[in-house]
């Protein structure tokens, strides 16, 4: 019998049918050996679920514990009854979920589109108040594209490098697993992040007016190692990168990062690549604005000049007030946002909170943050939690007794180059407020006696 | 989920299918197989380089033994960029007229017939607004601030029109340029002037000298 006539898609959702594929699978791996073991002592729980399942009752039933329930979950998880006391009955098989694990059925943080025009040209952002630590989950990692997120096959995947080289070279992913590798934790910053509030404050959220930020742990082959193994010619200045999407998304960078510390990664947080942030190849460019990071790469070319592709000229340039704009703005400069208390949030009563954050810079490692709580007035120095990593998301916090008062709470990074976060009256000063682009201003959360926290400007 | 439900056949009743990874015209991928007498799953494939031949490998030199050399026409099958400078732009050639046809076929009905862009649609304005970036309300477009041409034609070749992105011949892409860049008032507007790659190098865009390199950091030293 096949396992689509088993388990047919009239009576069994696909979350169902992985459950009840993976519970035949389980069967089947204890079955396999005939003779019993003490090893499978509690890996396998009989003949009583076999026969429901044989039997055609559908494995949603209050029988069999942990079954579905007939709601919803939230994307990433699967919905089990509730037990009423998960003591007094087994809990559900091992490996219902085919073997890859979901998330508890009671967390629902997801990523949030930004209501762009084109669903194909767009972003979605991650949702930072709910996060903890440094890294940023990969399905929680925030997107942008320009043309959809492409579907491709590894196996048919290929780099190829040409240009000013002595030896053009082609590469399967095979080829790249093959070569040294590095391991690096970075934040990624869409250097968009923030465009809705240079004027006044707009969007509700620190998901919406910073969550173009991620980090996570990437895994590949320097760049430098292709680069060294091809040749690169004297002249060599600039090297384009190409990716394999509907945009065919180009971006030109300049060799000595190339040779620095940039990355050809094919992992991400100890897993492959999720598909919306490259899959199977995608580059890394440690500080760099995320556009950059080319995503689907298929192609590397050396030259001695930029190439002026459209990312590069009509787009992810800073307009000034005098009408000139600045173009290959690469690095994002350091910056810092609270994540809790941040807008939307309501405090439910006076008493202790702790004020938590993130700090990053792509010009190295976060060495303090300092917080407010009285819209600058007066700083403390926050706590920041190690390993501090260079140019990678940095965990600050501050215990604060809120006393039921209005406050204003903000926060401020200085990198280990000795920049200090500006204030967005700084930046405005310099740069007025039709730059679009890089925006890295103190954010200040609000809050009022009632403990509404309210996005605004201070 | 067909797919899903063959691999999942394929684990259950333990079959080896040698091959069965590889297939190019796959659709997703085979759960790990069993291995024998313990049942555990196998592990990944060793990474196969494609290399026809093991040169001396010396890791220490960047020789891995890794990696194939990339032919002439395997480089040229995907590089379609162009510089300001000329380099890249294809043979071909295109007239206002035909852009015009071109264009009301193509493009008119995401960027409007008159070029004002459709903002509901997400496609931009490409014509006008000369003048405006230093005020308080600027308008970018191809015109008021693409600073090359050649950048017109990378973009519109590679990954135009959005419904069938980088189906558009050199030819077509020549024409499309010539008639937008002449209704933009960049170039001529006679019906038969022809855009190629010698006319498209000899572009002046107006805001060409608009863009200085990054001054960075501006604010926030200590």
């Amino acid at each position: 019998m096949s396992e689509t006539e088993r388990f047919p898609a009239s009576m069994y959702g696909p979350a169902e049918r992985r459950m009840a594929e993976a519970l035949v699978e389980i069967e089947r791996q204890a079955l396999a050996e005939a003779e019993e073991c003490d090893c499978k002592e509690g890996m396998f729980n009989g003949l009583t679920r076999r026969g429901l399942l044989m039997g055609g009752v559908a494995i949603g039933g209050s029988a069999l514990a942990g079954g579905r329930a007939r709601a919803e979950a939230p994307p990433g998880a699967i919905e089990y009854d509730v037990q009423p006391d998960p003591t007094k009955e087994q809990g559900r098989l091992i490996l219902d979920d085919g073997g890859y694990g979901s998330r508890s059925q009671f967390e629902n943080e997801v990523r949030w589109r930004y209501p762009t025009a084109s669903l194909d040209s767009s972003w979605s952002m991650t949702p930072l108040a709910s996060g903890r630590g440094m890294i940023t989950p990969s399905g929680l990692h925030f997107e942008r594209h320009h043309a959809g997120i492409p579907t491709i096959d590894p196996q048919t995947h290929e780099l190829i490098l040409h240009g000013m080289v002595d030896q053009p070279l082609r590469f399967t992913m095979d080829d790249l697993k093959r070569l040294p590798s590095v391991s690096k934790i970075h934040f990624i910053e869409c250097s968009g992040n923030g465009l809705t509030e240079w004027a006044k404050p707009t969007l509700k959220t620190v998901q919406g007016t910073h969550g173009l930020t991620s980090t996570s742990e990437w895994t590949g082959v320097r760049l430098s190692t292709v680069l060294e193994m091809a040749g690169v010619q004297d002249k060599a200045a600039w090297i384009l990168a190409e990716g394999s999407d509907a945009a065919v998304m180009t971006r030109s960078v300049p060799i000595d990062k190339a040779m620095d510390d940039a990355i050809l990664a094919y992992a991400q947080n100890g897993e492959a690549l999720r598909p919306e942030q490259g899959y199977p190849l995608r580059l890394l460019l440690p500080g760099y604005e995320g556009n950059t990071h080319i995503k689907w790469l298929r192609r590397l070319e050396v030259s001695d000049k930029p190439f002026m592709t459209r990312e590069e000229t009509s787009k992810y340039t800073d307009l000034m007030p005098d009408g000139t704009a600045r173009q290959f703005s690469l690095e994002m400069e350091a910056k810092s946002v609270i994540t809790f208390p941040s807008g939307a949030m309501k405090l439910p009563r006076p008493g202790f909170y702790e004020v938590t954050g993130i700090a990053w810079s792509g010009r190295g490692k976060i060495t303090k943050v300092e917080v407010s709580t009285d819209g600058g007035a007066t700083w403390r120095e926050a706590a920041l939690d190690g390993p501090v990593l260079s140019i990678c998301h940095t965990r600050f916090r501050l215990p604060w007794t809120w006393a039921g008062e209005e406050a204003v709470l903000q926060s401020r990074a200085i990198d280990e180059t000795g920049y200090v976060q500006p204030t967005m009256e700084q930046l405005v000063a310099v740069r007025g407020l039709k730059s679009v682009y890089h925006l890295n201003a103190i954010q200040s959360w609000h809050v009022a006696p009632d403990g509404e926290v309210t996005n605004v400007h201070a | 989920m067909f797919t899903r439900n063959l691999t999942l056949i394929c684990a259950i009743s333990a079959l080896a299918l040698p091959g069965w990874a590889q297939d190019a015209s796959r659709t997703s991928a085979a759960l790990p197989e069993t291995l024998e007498d313990t049942g555990e799953r196998a592990p990944m494939e060793v990474p196969k380089s494609s290399a026809a031949e093991i040169p001396d490998i010396a890791p220490a030199k960047n020789v891995f033994g890794v990696g194939q050399p990339a032919t002439e026409e395997q480089i040229a099958a995907i590089d379609i960029d162009v510089m300001p400078d000329g380099r890249g732009l294809p043979e071909g050639s295109g007239t206002y007229a035909e852009g015009e046809e071109l264009y009301e076929t193509i493009c008119a009905a995401c960027h409007g017939s008159d070029m004002m862009g459709v903002a509901e649609l997400g496609a931009p304005r490409l014509i006008g607004g000369r003048g405006t970036l230093a005020s308080d309300a600027p308008v970018k477009t191809v015109e008021s601030y693409w600073p090359y041409a050649s950048t017109f034609f990378d973009y519109t070749h590679r990954a135009m029109p959005m419904t069938e992105p980088g189906s558009l011949s050199a030819d077509e892409v020549y024409a499309i340029s010539a008639y937008v860049l002449g209704k933009a008032g960049i170039t001529s507007t006679e019906p038969d002037s022809v855009m190629d790659a010698a006319a498209m190098a000899e572009v002046e865009m107006p805001n060409a000298d608009g863009f200085v390199s990054d001054p960075r950091p501006d604010v926030g030293e200590e």
